[in-house]
Protein backbone atom coordinates (compact mmCIF):
# COMPACT_ATOMS: atom_id res chain seq x y z
CA UNK A 1 0.00 0.00 0.00
CA UNK A 2 1.26 3.49 -0.83
CA UNK A 3 1.11 5.83 2.15
CA UNK A 4 3.51 8.66 1.44
CA UNK A 5 2.35 11.41 -0.91
CA UNK A 6 5.00 12.54 -3.39
CA UNK A 7 5.47 13.14 -7.10
CA UNK A 8 7.04 9.70 -7.31
CA UNK A 9 4.17 7.92 -5.55
CA UNK A 10 1.67 9.82 -7.73
CA UNK A 11 3.46 8.57 -10.81
CA UNK A 12 3.67 5.04 -9.48
CA UNK A 13 -0.01 4.91 -8.52
CA UNK A 14 -0.98 6.60 -11.75
CA UNK A 15 0.67 3.80 -13.68
CA UNK A 16 -0.92 1.18 -11.40
CA UNK A 17 -4.47 2.52 -11.89
CA UNK A 18 -4.62 4.29 -8.47
CA UNK A 19 -5.40 0.95 -6.81
CA UNK A 20 -2.63 0.88 -4.23
CA UNK A 21 -3.33 3.95 -2.07
CA UNK A 22 -3.65 3.22 1.65
CA UNK A 23 -6.72 4.72 3.33
CA UNK A 24 -5.94 8.18 4.74
CA UNK A 25 -7.33 6.93 8.06
CA UNK A 26 -9.26 3.89 9.24
CA UNK A 27 -12.61 3.82 11.04
CA UNK A 28 -11.78 1.54 13.98
CA UNK A 29 -14.19 0.17 16.56
CA UNK A 30 -14.09 2.37 19.68
CA UNK A 31 -12.06 0.85 22.53
CA UNK A 32 -13.53 0.95 26.06
CA UNK A 33 -10.54 2.99 27.25
CA UNK A 34 -7.91 5.38 25.90
CA UNK A 35 -5.23 7.42 27.66
CA UNK A 36 -6.83 10.53 26.27
CA UNK A 37 -10.02 11.40 24.46
CA UNK A 38 -10.64 14.54 22.42
CA UNK A 39 -14.26 15.59 21.87
CA UNK A 40 -14.72 17.31 18.49
CA UNK A 41 -13.18 16.41 15.14
CA UNK A 42 -12.65 19.93 13.87
CA UNK A 43 -9.23 21.38 13.20
CA UNK A 44 -8.45 22.06 16.87
CA UNK A 45 -9.43 18.58 18.06
CA UNK A 46 -7.56 16.79 15.29
CA UNK A 47 -4.46 18.96 15.68
CA UNK A 48 -4.49 18.28 19.43
CA UNK A 49 -4.52 14.53 18.81
CA UNK A 50 -1.68 14.84 16.30
CA UNK A 51 0.56 16.86 18.64
CA UNK A 52 -0.22 14.56 21.60
CA UNK A 53 1.14 11.70 19.53
CA UNK A 54 3.92 13.57 17.75
CA UNK A 55 5.32 15.84 20.45
CA UNK A 56 4.43 13.93 23.61
CA UNK A 57 4.48 10.29 22.46
CA UNK A 58 0.90 9.80 23.70
CA UNK A 59 -0.61 7.68 20.93
CA UNK A 60 -3.44 5.93 22.81
CA UNK A 61 -5.82 8.72 21.85
CA UNK A 62 -9.29 8.92 20.30
CA UNK A 63 -10.93 11.85 18.57
CA UNK A 64 -14.71 11.54 18.96
CA UNK A 65 -16.77 13.46 16.39
CA UNK A 66 -20.55 13.52 16.23
CA UNK A 67 -20.69 14.14 12.48
CA UNK A 68 -17.88 14.06 9.95
CA UNK A 69 -14.38 15.52 10.18
CA UNK A 70 -14.39 19.26 9.63
CA UNK A 71 -18.20 19.31 9.38
CA UNK A 72 -18.31 22.07 11.99
CA UNK A 73 -16.75 25.48 11.49
CA UNK A 74 -13.47 24.14 10.16
CA UNK A 75 -15.15 23.07 6.91
CA UNK A 76 -17.36 26.17 6.79
CA UNK A 77 -14.84 28.94 7.23
CA UNK A 78 -13.43 31.38 4.70
CA UNK A 79 -9.86 30.12 5.25
CA UNK A 80 -8.08 33.38 6.03
CA UNK A 81 -4.90 32.96 8.05
CA UNK A 82 -3.12 35.95 9.59
CA UNK A 83 -1.64 37.27 12.83
CA UNK A 84 -2.54 40.97 12.71
CA UNK A 85 -3.58 41.34 16.32
CA UNK A 86 -2.85 44.07 18.85
CA UNK A 87 -1.87 42.63 22.22
CA UNK A 88 1.48 40.84 22.70
CA UNK A 89 -0.30 37.75 24.08
CA UNK A 90 -2.40 37.48 20.93
CA UNK A 91 0.44 38.07 18.50
CA UNK A 92 2.48 35.35 20.20
CA UNK A 93 -0.43 32.94 19.90
CA UNK A 94 -1.46 33.70 16.32
CA UNK A 95 2.09 34.07 15.05
CA UNK A 96 2.93 30.67 16.54
CA UNK A 97 0.05 29.32 14.47
CA UNK A 98 1.09 31.12 11.30
CA UNK A 99 4.68 29.87 11.64
CA UNK A 100 3.41 26.31 12.08
CA UNK A 101 1.16 26.76 9.04
CA UNK A 102 4.20 27.82 7.02
CA UNK A 103 5.76 24.38 7.54
CA UNK A 104 2.59 22.31 7.78
CA UNK A 105 2.29 20.79 4.29
CA UNK A 106 5.75 19.29 4.74
CA UNK A 107 5.22 18.29 8.36
CA UNK A 108 1.95 16.47 7.59
CA UNK A 109 2.95 15.29 4.11
CA UNK A 110 -0.36 16.78 2.99
CA UNK A 111 -0.77 19.82 0.78
CA UNK A 112 -2.76 22.35 2.79
CA UNK A 113 -2.49 24.80 -0.11
CA UNK A 114 -1.18 27.66 2.01
CA UNK A 115 -1.11 30.78 -0.12
CA UNK A 116 0.56 33.75 1.60
CA UNK A 117 -0.89 36.30 -0.75
CA UNK A 118 -1.02 39.10 1.79
CA UNK A 119 -3.96 40.81 3.42
CA UNK A 120 -5.01 44.43 3.45
CA UNK A 121 -7.30 45.73 6.22
CA UNK A 122 -8.60 48.95 4.72
CA UNK A 123 -8.95 52.34 6.37
CA UNK A 124 -11.57 54.66 4.89
CA UNK A 125 -11.32 57.71 7.16
CA UNK A 126 -8.48 59.72 8.76
CA UNK A 127 -9.52 58.29 12.14
CA UNK A 128 -9.31 54.75 10.80
CA UNK A 129 -5.87 55.58 9.35
CA UNK A 130 -4.69 56.58 12.82
CA UNK A 131 -6.00 53.31 14.23
CA UNK A 132 -4.26 51.45 11.40
CA UNK A 133 -0.95 53.16 12.26
CA UNK A 134 -1.43 52.14 15.88
CA UNK A 135 -2.05 48.51 14.97
CA UNK A 136 0.95 48.41 12.60
CA UNK A 137 3.11 49.89 15.34
CA UNK A 138 1.91 47.30 17.86
CA UNK A 139 2.41 44.43 15.44
CA UNK A 140 5.96 45.50 14.63
CA UNK A 141 6.84 45.93 18.30
CA UNK A 142 5.37 42.47 18.95
CA UNK A 143 7.69 41.07 16.31
CA UNK A 144 5.41 40.20 13.42
CA UNK A 145 5.43 41.70 9.94
CA UNK A 146 3.16 44.65 9.27
CA UNK A 147 3.25 47.62 6.98
CA UNK A 148 1.20 50.83 6.93
CA UNK A 149 -0.23 51.26 3.44
CA UNK A 150 -1.15 54.59 1.86
CA UNK A 151 -3.50 55.16 -1.08
CA UNK A 152 -0.83 54.36 -3.70
CA UNK A 153 -0.07 51.02 -2.06
CA UNK A 154 -3.76 50.12 -2.06
CA UNK A 155 -3.93 50.98 -5.77
CA UNK A 156 -1.02 48.64 -6.36
CA UNK A 157 -2.51 45.60 -4.58
CA UNK A 158 -6.21 46.28 -5.37
CA UNK A 159 -6.33 47.76 -8.87
CA UNK A 160 -10.02 46.87 -9.24
CA UNK A 161 -11.05 48.80 -6.11
CA UNK A 162 -13.53 51.67 -6.44
CA UNK A 163 -11.22 54.73 -6.32
CA UNK A 164 -13.90 56.96 -7.88
CA UNK A 165 -14.48 60.47 -6.47
CA UNK A 166 -17.93 59.45 -5.20
CA UNK A 167 -16.82 56.15 -3.64
CA UNK A 168 -18.62 55.51 -0.38
CA UNK A 169 -15.54 53.76 1.04
CA UNK A 170 -12.50 55.76 -0.14
CA UNK A 171 -9.28 53.81 0.41
CA UNK A 172 -6.88 55.99 2.38
CA UNK A 173 -4.63 53.06 3.18
CA UNK A 174 -4.61 50.33 5.74
CA UNK A 175 -2.76 47.57 7.55
CA UNK A 176 -0.85 45.21 5.30
CA UNK A 177 0.43 41.85 6.46
CA UNK A 178 2.32 40.12 3.68
CA UNK A 179 2.49 36.72 5.40
CA UNK A 180 -1.31 36.53 5.71
CA UNK A 181 -3.22 34.52 3.18
CA UNK A 182 -5.45 31.51 2.82
CA UNK A 183 -5.17 27.73 3.25
CA UNK A 184 -7.47 24.94 2.21
CA UNK A 185 -9.77 24.25 5.18
CA UNK A 186 -10.64 20.60 4.51
CA UNK A 187 -7.00 19.82 3.84
CA UNK A 188 -6.03 21.11 7.28
CA UNK A 189 -8.58 18.81 8.95
CA UNK A 190 -7.79 15.83 6.72
CA UNK A 191 -4.03 16.37 6.90
CA UNK A 192 -4.04 16.35 10.70
CA UNK A 193 -6.43 13.38 10.78
CA UNK A 194 -4.27 11.33 8.43
CA UNK A 195 -1.03 12.21 10.22
CA UNK A 196 -2.57 11.50 13.64
CA UNK A 197 -4.05 8.18 12.47
CA UNK A 198 -0.65 7.10 11.18
CA UNK A 199 0.74 7.64 14.68
CA UNK A 200 -1.99 5.40 16.14
CA UNK A 201 -4.79 7.85 16.99
CA UNK A 202 -8.33 6.49 16.58
CA UNK A 203 -10.69 8.72 14.63
CA UNK A 204 -14.29 7.94 15.61
CA UNK A 205 -16.83 9.68 13.39
CA UNK A 206 -20.64 9.63 13.69
CA UNK A 207 -20.21 9.21 17.45
CA UNK A 208 -21.79 11.93 19.55
CA UNK A 209 -20.61 12.58 23.10
CA UNK A 210 -23.72 12.91 25.25
CA UNK A 211 -22.22 13.12 28.74
CA UNK A 212 -19.07 12.83 30.83
CA UNK A 213 -18.03 10.09 33.22
CA UNK A 214 -17.42 11.93 36.49
CA UNK A 215 -15.97 10.00 39.44
CA UNK A 216 -14.58 11.46 42.66
CA UNK A 217 -14.92 14.96 41.24
CA UNK A 218 -12.76 14.17 38.20
CA UNK A 219 -13.57 13.65 34.55
CA UNK A 220 -12.90 9.98 33.79
CA UNK A 221 -14.15 9.72 30.24
CA UNK A 222 -17.14 10.31 28.02
CA UNK A 223 -20.49 8.73 27.33
CA UNK A 224 -21.16 8.36 23.61
CA UNK A 225 -23.92 7.12 21.37
CA UNK A 226 -22.01 3.84 21.11
CA UNK A 227 -21.20 3.41 24.80
CA UNK A 228 -18.90 4.78 27.48
CA UNK A 229 -15.24 5.46 26.75
CA UNK A 230 -12.93 5.85 29.72
CA UNK A 231 -9.91 8.15 29.61
CA UNK A 232 -7.39 9.68 32.00
CA UNK A 233 -7.91 13.08 30.44
CA UNK A 234 -10.50 14.55 28.13
CA UNK A 235 -10.06 17.54 25.80
CA UNK A 236 -13.04 19.55 24.62
CA UNK A 237 -12.87 21.29 21.23
CA UNK A 238 -16.48 21.68 20.12
CA UNK A 239 -16.57 25.43 19.30
CA UNK A 240 -20.20 26.68 19.25
CA UNK A 241 -21.41 23.70 21.28
CA UNK A 242 -19.05 24.25 24.21
CA UNK A 243 -21.79 25.58 26.53
CA UNK A 244 -23.89 22.38 26.16
CA UNK A 245 -20.89 20.20 26.99
CA UNK A 246 -19.94 22.47 29.90
CA UNK A 247 -23.47 22.13 31.29
CA UNK A 248 -23.03 18.32 31.27
CA UNK A 249 -19.80 18.80 33.21
CA UNK A 250 -21.49 21.09 35.73
CA UNK A 251 -20.15 24.56 34.88
CA UNK A 252 -20.87 27.53 32.63
CA UNK A 253 -18.61 29.34 30.18
CA UNK A 254 -18.35 32.98 29.10
CA UNK A 255 -19.51 31.92 25.65
CA UNK A 256 -22.46 32.93 23.50
CA UNK A 257 -23.14 31.05 20.27
CA UNK A 258 -23.89 33.04 17.14
CA UNK A 259 -24.26 32.22 13.45
CA UNK A 260 -21.50 33.50 11.20
CA UNK A 261 -22.26 33.44 7.48
CA UNK A 262 -20.24 33.32 4.32
CA UNK A 263 -20.98 32.92 0.62
CA UNK A 264 -19.21 32.20 -2.65
CA UNK A 265 -19.77 33.44 -6.15
CA UNK A 266 -19.51 31.55 -9.39
CA UNK A 267 -15.88 30.98 -10.40
CA UNK A 268 -14.24 33.64 -12.58
CA UNK A 269 -10.75 34.29 -13.97
CA UNK A 270 -8.14 35.54 -11.45
CA UNK A 271 -8.98 39.12 -10.50
CA UNK A 272 -8.25 39.47 -6.76
CA UNK A 273 -4.89 38.15 -5.57
CA UNK A 274 -4.88 39.34 -1.95
CA UNK A 275 -7.24 39.03 0.98
CA UNK A 276 -9.16 42.25 1.53
CA UNK A 277 -10.97 43.24 4.71
CA UNK A 278 -12.93 46.40 5.28
CA UNK A 279 -14.00 46.69 8.90
CA UNK A 280 -15.90 49.83 7.92
CA UNK A 281 -17.97 48.15 5.24
CA UNK A 282 -18.27 44.96 7.30
CA UNK A 283 -17.01 42.83 4.42
CA UNK A 284 -14.00 40.71 3.56
CA UNK A 285 -13.20 38.72 0.43
CA UNK A 286 -10.62 36.60 -1.29
CA UNK A 287 -10.60 34.57 -4.49
CA UNK A 288 -10.36 30.81 -4.16
CA UNK A 289 -8.07 28.68 -6.29
CA UNK A 290 -11.17 27.61 -8.22
CA UNK A 291 -11.90 31.27 -9.01
CA UNK A 292 -14.88 31.78 -6.69
CA UNK A 293 -15.09 34.98 -4.70
CA UNK A 294 -15.26 33.89 -1.06
CA UNK A 295 -17.09 36.57 0.90
CA UNK A 296 -17.81 37.02 4.57
CA UNK A 297 -18.51 39.64 7.19
CA UNK A 298 -19.67 40.08 10.76
CA UNK A 299 -21.83 37.95 13.02
CA UNK A 300 -25.60 37.73 12.95
CA UNK A 301 -26.33 39.63 16.15
CA UNK A 302 -28.89 37.06 17.36
CA UNK A 303 -27.71 34.15 19.53
CA UNK A 304 -28.30 31.05 17.45
CA UNK A 305 -27.70 27.35 17.04
CA UNK A 306 -29.56 27.24 13.71
CA UNK A 307 -26.79 26.74 11.19
CA UNK A 308 -28.29 29.18 8.70
CA UNK A 309 -27.88 32.94 8.91
CA UNK A 310 -30.24 35.84 8.33
CA UNK A 311 -30.67 38.20 5.42
CA UNK A 312 -29.84 41.61 6.98
CA UNK A 313 -26.20 40.72 7.61
CA UNK A 314 -25.84 39.16 4.17
CA UNK A 315 -27.24 42.37 2.70
CA UNK A 316 -24.70 44.50 4.60
CA UNK A 317 -21.84 42.26 3.53
CA UNK A 318 -22.81 42.18 -0.14
CA UNK A 319 -23.64 45.86 -0.41
CA UNK A 320 -20.20 46.63 1.03
CA UNK A 321 -18.61 44.27 -1.47
CA UNK A 322 -20.23 45.70 -4.60
CA UNK A 323 -19.62 49.25 -3.42
CA UNK A 324 -15.89 48.56 -3.03
CA UNK A 325 -15.65 46.39 -6.15
CA UNK A 326 -18.24 47.58 -8.68
CA UNK A 327 -17.11 44.89 -11.15
CA UNK A 328 -18.46 42.25 -8.75
CA UNK A 329 -22.04 43.44 -9.33
CA UNK A 330 -22.17 41.04 -12.27
CA UNK A 331 -21.26 38.02 -10.18
CA UNK A 332 -23.84 35.37 -9.38
CA UNK A 333 -23.80 33.91 -5.89
CA UNK A 334 -23.56 30.14 -5.80
CA UNK A 335 -23.86 29.21 -2.14
CA UNK A 336 -24.47 30.80 1.24
CA UNK A 337 -24.10 29.04 4.58
CA UNK A 338 -23.37 29.62 8.27
CA UNK A 339 -21.50 28.03 11.15
CA UNK A 340 -22.16 28.35 14.87
CA UNK A 341 -19.27 30.18 16.47
CA UNK A 342 -18.32 30.52 20.13
CA UNK A 343 -18.08 34.21 20.98
CA UNK A 344 -16.33 35.35 24.17
CA UNK A 345 -16.61 38.86 25.72
CA UNK A 346 -12.97 39.77 25.02
CA UNK A 347 -12.82 38.05 21.61
CA UNK A 348 -9.93 35.86 22.72
CA UNK A 349 -9.89 32.08 23.03
CA UNK A 350 -10.14 29.97 26.19
CA UNK A 351 -7.38 27.43 26.78
CA UNK A 352 -6.86 25.63 30.07
CA UNK A 353 -8.13 23.04 32.52
CA UNK A 354 -11.85 23.40 33.13
CA UNK A 355 -13.51 23.69 36.55
CA UNK A 356 -13.95 19.89 36.29
CA UNK A 357 -10.45 18.44 36.83
CA UNK A 358 -9.34 16.17 34.02
CA UNK A 359 -11.37 18.06 31.42
CA UNK A 360 -9.43 20.56 29.31
CA UNK A 361 -10.84 23.41 27.23
CA UNK A 362 -10.06 24.71 23.76
CA UNK A 363 -12.85 27.08 22.72
CA UNK A 364 -13.86 30.68 22.30
CA UNK A 365 -12.16 31.16 18.93
CA UNK A 366 -15.34 32.77 17.69
CA UNK A 367 -15.08 33.99 14.14
CA UNK A 368 -11.32 33.53 13.86
CA UNK A 369 -10.10 30.11 14.90
CA UNK A 370 -9.10 28.58 11.59
CA UNK A 371 -5.89 30.59 11.51
CA UNK A 372 -5.01 29.32 14.98
CA UNK A 373 -5.58 25.59 14.51
CA UNK A 374 -1.90 24.52 14.71
CA UNK A 375 -1.34 26.60 17.86
CA UNK A 376 -4.61 25.47 19.45
CA UNK A 377 -3.49 21.88 18.89
CA UNK A 378 0.03 22.35 20.25
CA UNK A 379 -1.23 24.21 23.32
CA UNK A 380 -4.10 21.87 24.24
CA UNK A 381 -1.79 18.88 23.74
CA UNK A 382 0.78 20.52 26.01
CA UNK A 383 -1.87 21.17 28.67
CA UNK A 384 -3.20 17.62 28.55
CA UNK A 385 0.19 15.92 28.43
CA UNK A 386 1.90 17.95 31.16
CA UNK A 387 -1.02 19.25 33.19
CA UNK A 388 0.66 22.67 32.92
CA UNK A 389 0.09 25.72 30.81
CA UNK A 390 2.48 26.51 27.98
CA UNK A 391 3.77 30.11 28.37
CA UNK A 392 1.72 31.10 25.34
CA UNK A 393 -1.57 29.62 26.59
CA UNK A 394 -1.28 30.88 30.20
CA UNK A 395 -2.89 34.31 29.55
CA UNK A 396 -5.86 32.61 27.88
CA UNK A 397 -6.95 30.59 30.91
CA UNK A 398 -10.57 30.77 32.03
CA UNK A 399 -9.37 32.51 35.21
CA UNK A 400 -8.93 35.79 33.33
CA UNK A 401 -12.67 36.42 33.60
CA UNK A 402 -12.38 36.38 37.39
CA UNK A 403 -9.06 38.22 37.72
CA UNK A 404 -10.10 40.79 35.13
CA UNK A 405 -7.01 40.33 32.94
CA UNK A 406 -9.01 40.26 29.73
CA UNK A 407 -7.28 40.34 26.35
CA UNK A 408 -9.74 42.50 24.49
CA UNK A 409 -8.94 42.18 20.80
CA UNK A 410 -12.26 43.69 19.74
CA UNK A 411 -11.01 46.90 21.34
CA UNK A 412 -7.33 46.30 20.53
CA UNK A 413 -7.24 45.51 16.85
CA UNK A 414 -10.87 46.32 16.06
CA UNK A 415 -11.35 42.78 14.85
CA UNK A 416 -15.03 42.16 15.15
CA UNK A 417 -15.39 38.77 16.76
CA UNK B 1 -36.28 38.70 7.23
CA UNK B 2 -37.23 37.72 10.76
CA UNK B 3 -39.98 39.68 12.49
CA UNK B 4 -39.87 40.24 16.25
CA UNK B 5 -42.76 41.74 18.19
CA UNK B 6 -42.14 44.68 20.53
CA UNK B 7 -44.80 44.76 23.29
CA UNK B 8 -45.19 48.50 22.67
CA UNK B 9 -44.84 48.87 18.87
CA UNK B 10 -45.92 45.48 17.56
CA UNK B 11 -44.24 43.38 14.86
CA UNK B 12 -41.07 45.00 13.46
CA UNK B 13 -38.12 43.77 11.37
CA UNK B 14 -35.14 42.17 13.07
CA UNK B 15 -32.54 44.95 12.46
CA UNK B 16 -34.57 47.24 14.76
CA UNK B 17 -33.78 44.96 17.71
CA UNK B 18 -30.71 44.43 19.83
CA UNK B 19 -30.02 41.40 22.02
CA UNK B 20 -29.83 42.45 25.67
CA UNK B 21 -28.81 39.24 27.45
CA UNK B 22 -30.31 36.29 29.25
CA UNK B 23 -33.34 36.95 31.45
CA UNK B 24 -32.78 36.36 35.15
CA UNK B 25 -29.08 37.28 35.27
CA UNK B 26 -29.43 39.35 38.43
CA UNK B 27 -26.66 41.56 39.70
CA UNK B 28 -25.17 40.16 42.94
CA UNK B 29 -24.56 42.31 46.03
CA UNK B 30 -21.54 44.65 45.67
CA UNK B 31 -19.56 42.74 48.34
CA UNK B 32 -19.87 39.42 46.50
CA UNK B 33 -16.86 37.24 45.64
CA UNK B 34 -14.90 37.84 42.42
CA UNK B 35 -16.23 34.47 41.23
CA UNK B 36 -19.86 35.50 41.71
CA UNK B 37 -19.17 38.83 40.00
CA UNK B 38 -17.48 37.08 37.05
CA UNK B 39 -20.46 34.72 36.74
CA UNK B 40 -22.80 37.71 36.59
CA UNK B 41 -20.64 39.73 34.22
CA UNK B 42 -19.35 37.14 31.76
CA UNK B 43 -20.61 33.58 32.24
CA UNK B 44 -23.73 32.53 30.36
CA UNK B 45 -26.08 29.58 30.07
CA UNK B 46 -26.18 30.03 26.28
CA UNK B 47 -29.13 27.61 25.92
CA UNK B 48 -29.67 25.49 22.84
CA UNK B 49 -33.42 25.53 22.20
CA UNK B 50 -35.83 27.34 24.52
CA UNK B 51 -34.47 30.69 25.76
CA UNK B 52 -35.84 33.58 27.86
CA UNK B 53 -34.09 36.76 26.85
CA UNK B 54 -34.04 40.52 27.21
CA UNK B 55 -34.22 42.53 24.00
CA UNK B 56 -34.06 46.21 23.17
CA UNK B 57 -36.33 47.72 20.54
CA UNK B 58 -34.03 50.47 19.30
CA UNK B 59 -36.59 52.92 17.79
CA UNK B 60 -38.73 53.15 20.97
CA UNK B 61 -35.82 52.50 23.33
CA UNK B 62 -37.75 50.00 25.47
CA UNK B 63 -36.30 46.84 26.97
CA UNK B 64 -38.61 43.84 27.07
CA UNK B 65 -38.51 40.08 27.54
CA UNK B 66 -39.00 37.52 24.81
CA UNK B 67 -39.24 33.75 24.58
CA UNK B 68 -37.26 32.40 21.65
CA UNK B 69 -35.99 29.08 20.35
CA UNK B 70 -32.30 29.38 19.46
CA UNK B 71 -32.41 26.44 17.03
CA UNK B 72 -35.64 27.01 15.09
CA UNK B 73 -35.45 30.82 15.66
CA UNK B 74 -39.19 31.00 16.40
CA UNK B 75 -39.96 33.89 18.75
CA UNK B 76 -43.11 34.56 20.78
CA UNK B 77 -44.36 38.14 21.03
CA UNK B 78 -42.31 40.20 23.47
CA UNK B 79 -43.65 41.00 26.94
CA UNK B 80 -43.12 44.10 29.06
CA UNK B 81 -40.51 43.52 31.78
CA UNK B 82 -43.09 44.01 34.55
CA UNK B 83 -45.56 41.47 33.09
CA UNK B 84 -46.00 38.07 34.74
CA UNK B 85 -44.68 35.51 34.34
C1 LIG C 1 -18.58 31.37 7.95
C2 LIG C 1 -17.34 31.30 8.77
C3 LIG C 1 -16.18 31.92 8.33
C4 LIG C 1 -15.00 31.86 9.08
N1 LIG C 1 -13.87 32.42 8.58
C5 LIG C 1 -12.69 32.29 9.23
C6 LIG C 1 -11.49 32.77 8.64
O1 LIG C 1 -11.47 33.29 7.52
N2 LIG C 1 -10.34 32.64 9.34
C7 LIG C 1 -10.31 32.05 10.58
O2 LIG C 1 -9.26 31.98 11.17
N3 LIG C 1 -11.44 31.56 11.15
C8 LIG C 1 -12.63 31.66 10.50
N4 LIG C 1 -13.79 31.16 11.06
C9 LIG C 1 -13.74 30.56 12.40
C10 LIG C 1 -13.23 29.13 12.36
O3 LIG C 1 -13.93 28.40 11.38
C11 LIG C 1 -13.40 28.43 13.71
O4 LIG C 1 -12.95 29.25 14.76
C12 LIG C 1 -12.62 27.12 13.76
O5 LIG C 1 -12.87 26.34 12.62
C13 LIG C 1 -12.94 26.37 15.01
O6 LIG C 1 -12.39 25.08 14.92
P1 LIG C 1 -12.77 24.00 16.00
O7 LIG C 1 -12.00 22.79 15.67
O8 LIG C 1 -12.62 24.60 17.35
O9 LIG C 1 -14.35 23.82 15.81
P2 LIG C 1 -15.23 23.02 14.67
O10 LIG C 1 -14.52 22.95 13.38
O11 LIG C 1 -16.56 23.62 14.73
O12 LIG C 1 -15.22 21.57 15.28
C14 LIG C 1 -15.99 21.22 16.39
C15 LIG C 1 -16.49 19.82 16.14
O13 LIG C 1 -17.09 19.33 17.33
C16 LIG C 1 -18.15 18.49 16.93
N5 LIG C 1 -19.04 18.30 18.08
C17 LIG C 1 -19.86 19.22 18.65
N6 LIG C 1 -20.53 18.67 19.66
C18 LIG C 1 -20.11 17.38 19.76
C19 LIG C 1 -20.45 16.29 20.62
N7 LIG C 1 -21.34 16.43 21.59
N8 LIG C 1 -19.83 15.11 20.41
C20 LIG C 1 -18.91 14.94 19.42
N9 LIG C 1 -18.56 15.94 18.59
C21 LIG C 1 -19.15 17.14 18.75
C22 LIG C 1 -18.78 19.21 15.77
O14 LIG C 1 -19.53 18.33 14.95
C23 LIG C 1 -17.56 19.76 15.05
O15 LIG C 1 -17.10 18.96 14.01
C24 LIG C 1 -14.99 31.19 10.33
C25 LIG C 1 -16.16 30.57 10.79
C26 LIG C 1 -17.32 30.60 10.02
C27 LIG C 1 -18.53 29.90 10.52
ZN1 LIG D 1 -40.86 49.29 20.43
Amino acid sequence: MTRHYSALSLLKEGLAGQKGWAKAWESPEPKPRYDMVIVGGGGHGLATAYYLAKQHGITDVAVVEKGWLGGGNTGRNTTVVRSNYFFPESVRLYDMALKLYEGLSRELNYNIMLSQRGMISLAHTPAEMEMAARVVNAMQINGTDAELFGPEDVKRVLPIYNFGPKARYPALGGVWQGRSGTARHDAVAWGYARAAARLGVHILQQCEVTDFLIEGGRCRGVVTASGAIRADKVGLAVAGHSSQMAAKAGFRLPVTSYALQACVSEPVKPILDTVVLSPGAGTYASQSDKGEMVVGGGLDRIPSYGQRGNLPVLETVLSGLVEMFPAFRQLNLMRQWAGIVDVVPDSSPILGESPLPGLFLNCGWGTGGFKSIPAGGVLLAHLMATGQHHDISRPFDLDRFTTGRLIDEAAGSGIAH
Amino acid sequence: MQIFSCPFCGPRPEPEFHFGGELGNHRPAPDCSPEAWAQYLHFRTNPRGAAEEIWLHIPCGELFKMHRDTVTMTALPGRALGDQP
